[in-house]
């Protein structure tokens, strides 16, 4: 039996109605898409033209630059292992100097940021906030803080305080204290009620207030943010050095800016290392900040 | 029974206190523990405000130099001759993080299916690929621009790529987030149907995961139009080298209208981009099939 012998069942009117729908909804929906890849092409050649994007340079650039990746790692005998390794970091009490100030100088401004936007994000909460102009000043000031990029800010401490991780410190802190500011106010405007209430019920002064009824809230948050803000400011004490602010960085612009490869290359590696570590070090106590929180519920 | 507030004396407190210690506070081990620990980095703070010279007459000074030279000098932003050209590279700027974001969704698309556990079947290949995105991700814009600039020279070039390589990572490291996160049954529908894996990935995997992924490319975007606006101060092109420029030959005023222009630009991107993004999640969720009815667009 072929399929021609099927009689018709369906009504033929609805099945035509659907086909008819169904091609006007295709139709619709392939204009939409002509029109939404042309948009995109148009904005991609702009662009391309505007940022001067130049295929044959960067065909040209390109095994340029897997030579200089391949150069930042000089040759390793598997004989000479250790001697290679060892004159390969020929500097490395001047490294792990420099990086234990980056260290240093991330978790500084981590404290600093973050106390003074910790202070802050009360003014900056709509729930604790007592004035609306504070409210609304807090929140332009915390944003302009976060907005503005830290190297920026670094390059202005830097005219102010000089070169050395000082400017740097105080960089990443201005940018922790506008994110932090914001975060902690989103957290401080999440808070129930009911624990307030019930300390304020059995008598409890203003101190308990906070101690048992609010802290107990926001301390847990407030904890996993600021392991998370630490790893993030791992990363900016790396890179502000590159405008003389103190850390790292500075050592590896300056090996780079003089073409020293295998010293580029060393210090990168020795930034991975850190990078790395610190992600799992911070996700570790951001999970058992996290862990008290569900068990402060 | 009741039992009124009143007649509980402090002798019943003490008793219960006794009775249920754990009640009243914490183990002692469990205090000690946490006094150490915010003792440490309280002592930490100090011994860092101190080694950075926080503590000297010199930052003291530097907070006076700082409010008399410095911000004092930012205000009137001028420089308002040069405004077009400010406009035009901060143009740049915005193409930079345009170009890059999109390079990096480009490189990252096809990795991101090696880097997802239920669409390869070696271990060693997605777990691999899954590092490489790591080590990508893990040096920051600046410094790949740092390397870019050396090897394709000075201008936005050396800006796009460095923009690009750590949006491979991230991005390979989001998509395929989204990929792992996907339902199954679909794609399971497609191969019982004969299809074959090009045709799974066409109508099984990508109508679940393109409005995510579209929406996490959105949001890098947004975020490299700040990273953009920083790269020229190593000379990898964008509105950071004027700026830099500006800063290091005491332009201050210069330099504010500057930054003034980089943070409205990041305002008008984030508002931009934030209403796309409601709009395009917005639209995949109406359209989300609850059953089939929904699907099939009604006659108007």
């Amino acid at each position: 039996m072929s399929a021609g012998d099927i009689p018709p069942a369906r009504p033929r009117g609805a099945v035509a109605r659907f086909d008819a729908d169904y091609a006007a909804y295709r139709r619709e929906k392939r204009i939409y898409a002509f029109l939404f890849g042309a948009a995109f092409v148009a904005c991609v050649a702009v662009a391309g033209i505007t940022a001067k994007f130049d295929v044959l340079r960067l065909v040209e650039g390109l095994p340029r630059t897997s030579e200089f990746l391949v150069k930042l790692i000089p040759p390793i005998g598997y004989a000479t292992f250790s001697k290679d390794v060892a004159e390969w970091y020929w500097d490395i009490n001047k490294w792990m100097g420099s990086l234990l100030n980056t260290l240093l100088m991330a978790y500084l401004a981590t404290v600093l940021g973050t106390l003074a936007g910790g202070i802050l994000s009360f003014f900056a909460a709509r729930n604790l906030a007592r004035h609306y102009l504070t409210y609304w000043v807090t929140r332009r000031v915390l944003e302009v803080a976060r907005t503005v990029p830290d190297l920026v800010w670094a390059l202005l401490f830097v005219i102010a305080f000089g070169i050395g991780p000082l400017a740097g410190i105080l960089a990443i802190s201005v940018h922790t204290l506008g994110a932090q500011g914001k975060l902690f106010a989103e957290v401080n405007e999440n808070i129930s009620p009911l624990p307030i209430d019930g300390i304020r019920a059995s008598g409890g002064t203003w101190w308990q207030e906070v101690r048992f009824a609010v802290l107990p809230q926001v301390i847990p948050n407030y904890m996993s943010y600021t392991f998370w803000r630490m790893e993030l400011n791992v990363r900016s004490a790396t890179i502000v050095g590159f405008v003389g602010a103190g850390g790292i960085g500075h050592d590896l612009f300056t090996a780079v800016q003089l073409l020293y490869f295998s010293d580029a290359g060393a210090i990168l590696l020795i930034i991975v290392a850190t990078i790395m570590a610190i992600d799992v070090l911070s996700e570790h106590f951001r999970h058992r900040a996290i862990g008290k929180a569900s068990f402060a519920h | 029974m009741t039992v009124q507030l009143s007649d509980i004396t402090a002798a019943d407190i003490a008793a219960e206190r006794a009775n249920f210690p754990g009640a009243f506070s914490a183990p002692l081990r469990e205090r000690a523990a946490a006094w150490l620990a915010w003792g440490g980095a309280a002592a930490l703070t100090v011994y860092c405000l101190q080694r950075f010279g926080f503590l000297s007459m010199d930052f003291i000074h530097g907070v006076a130099k700082f409010g008399a030279v410095v911000v004092a000098q930012l205000f009137p932003p001028a420089g308002f001759a040069d405004l077009p050209m400010f406009i035009k590279v901060i143009g740049e700027t915005i193409a930079m993080a345009f170009l890059g974001t999109l390079l990096g969704a480009v490189f990252a698309f096809p990795l991101s299916f090696f880097a997802s556990r239920n669409m390869t079947r070696s271990r060693p290949l997605q777990f691999g690929t899954r590092r490489f995105a790591d080590l990508l991700r893990s040096f920051d814009y600046l410094i790949w621009a740092l390397i870019f600039v050396r090897a394709i020279g000075l201008g936005p070039l050396a800006g796009i790529m460095a923009i690009a390589v750590v949006e491979t990572g991230t991005f390979i490291k989001l998509y395929s987030e989204a990929i792992e996160n996907l339902d199954r049954k679909q794609v399971d529908g497609i191969a019982a149907a004969g299809g074959n894996g090009l045709q799974r990935i066409r109508f099984g995997v990508l109508p679940q995961v393109l409005p995510m992924m579209l929406s996490n490319t959105l949001y890098m975007f947004e975020h490299n139009v700040r990273s953009a606006s920083i790269l020229g101060i190593v000379g990898a092109g964008g509105i950071g080298f004027l700026l830099a420029d500006r800063l290091r030959a005491y332009e201050l005023q210069e330099a504010c209208l500057i930054i003034m222009l980089v943070v409205l630009t990041v305002y008008a991107i984030d508002f931009l981009s934030k209403t796309l993004r409601e709009r395009l999640i917005g639209d995949h969720r109406r359209r989300e099939p609850v059953d089939d009815a929904e699907q099939v667009p009604a006659p108007r």
